[in-house]
């Protein structure tokens, strides 16, 4: 089931198209990854479905029913443009934003504990922004946009500026708040950092949906059977199954990408191998999504 | 609304909480209380007596010039000009008064030497008596005495009545356009004051980042509506402790120390007439300013409180919403402070130019056509009108004023919310007219 279904969604503004007739579905429970470069369209989308500004043309569903402004509160936004009231005190700021999203002021002072233990926080809660380190404010600001507990959490550049301690913080808890039904959209350019965590994903480039799918599906889609081979002896291939890609010898050590030819599998390449040279190192070598990224836009501009 | 309610409640409590809002709403009535006590206190310390000696070499004067109460003359029997300054260097008397023998047709020579600088005041008093003596001198020469000179004398002081449907009234053209000024002179701070401070909050928003934060919650209009409630409730209160402090404190010294206020421009011009038509007419003056006082207060308890303290409310909320929202306006389409000169210039220019005429054109003329029309056109309407209300503005001129104004707030509060809703998620842009137009079609 999808949480959200966008669907032909197009934006211009004066001299630019910022969206053009995507669409993509975002299943329930998973960690979907919105890529693209800078400039490819993904904060706009996202302001689309946060209701900060309107589509053009296309529609939008969440959980089945066209967007509304009471779907708001089911959802939670951490832009990437963030910030806090500077002279606001910690607690009175997170109450104020719970309070904006529909919370009662009883509810969110209970939802505030639980996550002041959580990030153990207790002696910031008096304090104002401006007194935080950096650090300490982007945990706030995390705290502020999942308060509430939506459904939908979109984080848009999430780990820019966290130090790695508290990226891994944060990385855990979107974990666990995946774990407790939600679905997270990650919208980065940085596709290598969150690749290890999404489920699903959805490239986009120019204003056009590239490809979109599961994270699995698209790499069996985008495999070339090749593999890393490491070992020691003198490697010499002349199978016509298989292709040597590229070869380096040193001092008797050999590491040498192959790719398998014509139904050729895995196994008989390395039967092949262990008959020559001794195996050490027989891995798989799966594109990453900037990999497959970077010839989906190469394919459509020849195309 | 309930969104609205909890931003108004942000804006609110935070500004009034802040020390600089603490500071200001006590330091104010406080400084009102020293700018009245201070005048008053420094005029009982000029009121020391002057010792002025005189030297009367005509003869004209022996015996004529007379001590007053805080200004004594001390006659010196005989001697030369040169020996009374000696005799003078001695004292510490204020004055040497030197008076040589005179023609009556063309008294010249008289002079006064002093140690300091003398006051202007002992300076025309002098002039003065010296004057009528010569007078009377020179009426003596004619034939006319002064007690029949008296007689002739006429002292008139005109009281000025409204006729209006609800009958006579005692009106006081000072009070009137004192009423109406004061209330102006509130709207057009209180515009700026806290117009500005809109501006500052909605800079502050984009420039901490949290604008976007706000409004994947808010609309943005609830948040600019909010900020500008929020800041009005914020300026009202300032207005009214101010009120309620002032009278508090200004009671207080006046029990403390038994002091007058501070004279009014009313009595210091009232002064300055009396210094200028002499001493003899001390009874007069005492009498006409008695006259004046009670004149005064009956007028200001003649003036319409209910309908002036209504409209005074009316256009203090009204001119600080139809400026506010632009002034909100004007902070969403700037990326920090010193970029919304050339747009606070056509903000600004209205207020500035209906502030000046109201005390110059206005006040002279309450009915004339620039009267008028800048008080029908909601822009100059909140400062021009309350200056004419306390002279009687027609019903239904109000009427239609009012109206307009709140259209005028209707609309200017439509083209912030266009423009505000593209300027806080516009960054790094130099923003000019045309672009800003450009925004109020925009399809958001």
């Amino acid at each position: 089931m999808s949480i959200l279904k966008i669907d032909g969604v197009t934006k211009r503004y004066a001299n630019h198209t910022a969206l053009d007739n995507v669409s993509f579905d975002i299943p329930a429970g998973c960690i979907f990854g919105l890529l693209g470069p800078n400039g490819a369209g993904k904060t706009s989308l996202i302001r689309i479905i946060t209701q900060i500004t309107g589509a053009d043309s296309g529609e939008i569903y969440f959980k089945g029913e066209k967007l509304r402004p009471s779907h708001i509160k089911d959802m939670g936004y951490l832009p990437e443009e963030r910030g806090l009231y500077k002279k606001m005190k910690v607690g009175e700021q997170l109450l104020y934003l719970a309070q904006l999203k529909g919370l009662t002021k009883d509810e969110a002072t209970a939802r505030i504990k639980e996550w002041v233990v959580r990030f153990e926080i207790k002696e910031w809660m008096n304090k104002h922004i401006e007194d935080l380190s950096k650090g300490m404010q982007q945990k706030v600001q995390f705290m502020a946009t999942v308060m509430h507990e939506p459904s939908l959490i979109i984080l848009d550049e999430p780990f820019s500026g966290f130090d790695p301690i508290n990226a891994n913080l944060i990385k855990d808890e979107i974990l666990r708040l995946r774990d407790n039904g939600a679905t997270i959209i990650f919208s980065t350019h940085r596709m290598e950092s969150v690749e290890e965590l999404c489920d699903n994903i959805a490239l986009i480039n120019r204003s056009r949906k590239v490809l979109d799918g599961p994270v699995r599906e698209i790499k069996d889609t985008y495999k070339t059977d090749t593999y890393q081979v490491i070992g020691n002896g003198q490697l010499l291939i002349t199978s016509p199954d298989f292709e040597v890609l590229e070869q380096h010898d040193n001092h008797g050590v050999f590491r040498a990408s192959i790719r398998l030819l014509d139904g050729a599998s895995p196994n008989d390449l390395l039967r092949y191998l262990i008959q020559r040279v001794e195996v050490h190192s027989f891995v798989e070598l799966v594109p990453s999504i900037n990999d497959i990224f970077i010839r989906k836009v190469k394919e459509t501009y020849h195309a | 609304m309930h969104k609205i309610w909890l931003i108004i409640q942000r804006e609110y409590l935070t500004r009034v909480r802040k020390k600089s809002f603490i500071i200001m709403t006590f330091l104010t009535p406080l400084l009102l209380a020293a700018f009245m006590v201070i005048p008053a206190w420094l005029a009982t310390i000029s009121d020391s007596e002057d010792v002025v000696m005189v030297l009367d070499e005509s003869g004209l004067f022996a015996d004529k010039l007379e001590s007053k109460e805080d200004l004594k003359i001390i006659p010196i029997a005989a001697g030369s000009l040169e020996q009374a300054k000696t005799a003078y260097q001695e004292t510490d008397y204020t004055a040497l008064l030197h008076i040589p023998k005179l023609d009556l047709d063309n008294p010249e020579g008289i002079r006064l030497y002093s140690k300091k600088n003398t006051s202007l005041q002992v300076k025309f008093r002098l002039e003065n008596m010296l004057e009528k003596e010569i007078e009377s001198q020179r009426f003596m020469a004619s034939g006319i005495d002064r007690e029949m000179l008296n007689k002739m004398k006429a002292n008139v002081t005109m009281t000025t009545v409204n006729l209006s449907e609800s009958g006579e009234r005692d009106s006081n053209v000072w009070v009137t356009s004192g009423a109406g000024i004061i209330g102006a002179v509130i709207i057009y701070f209180f515009i700026f004051l806290y117009g500005v401070q809109i501006m500052r909050g909605v800079i502050e928003e984009k420039t901490n980042r949290i604008v976007e934060v706000m409004i994947s919650s808010v609309k943005p209009f609830q948040l600019m509506m909010g900020k500008i409630v929020g800041i009005a409730g914020v300026g009202l209160t300032q207005f009214l402790l101010w009120v309620v402090l002032s009278t508090i404190v200004v009671g207080g010294v006046q029990a403390a120390f038994d002091i007058k206020p501070a004279p009014t421009p009313i009595e210091q011009m009232q002064a300055g007439r009396d210094l200028a038509t002499g001493e003899e007419s001390a009874q007069t003056q005492e009498e006409s300013q008695a006259n004046m006082l009670s004149e005064v207060s009956s007028a200001i308890s003649n003036l319409n409180f209910p309908l002036l303290l209504g409209c005074f409310l009316f256009y203090f909320l009204g001119g600080y919403l139809l400026y506010g929202s632009l002034f909100g306006a004007i902070g969403a389409a700037v990326d920090n402070e010193t970029d919304t000169q050339q747009f606070m210039f056509p903000i600004t220019i209205p207020l500035i130019i209906s502030f000046i005429m109201s005390y110059t054109v206005v006040i002279q003329n309450p009915d004339g056509p620039v009267a008028f029309w800048m008080s029908i056109i909601p822009f100059t309407s909140p400062i021009v009108m309350m200056v004419r209300i306390p002279f009687g503005v027609p019903a239904s001129e109000l009427l239609l004023s009012m109206g307009l104004l709140i259209l005028g707030f209707i609309f200017t509060t439509w083209i912030a919310s266009r423009i505000y809703r593209v300027g806080i998620l516009m960054y790094g842009k130099k923003i000019n007219y045309k672009e800003l137009s450009k925004w109020l079609f925009y399809r958001v």
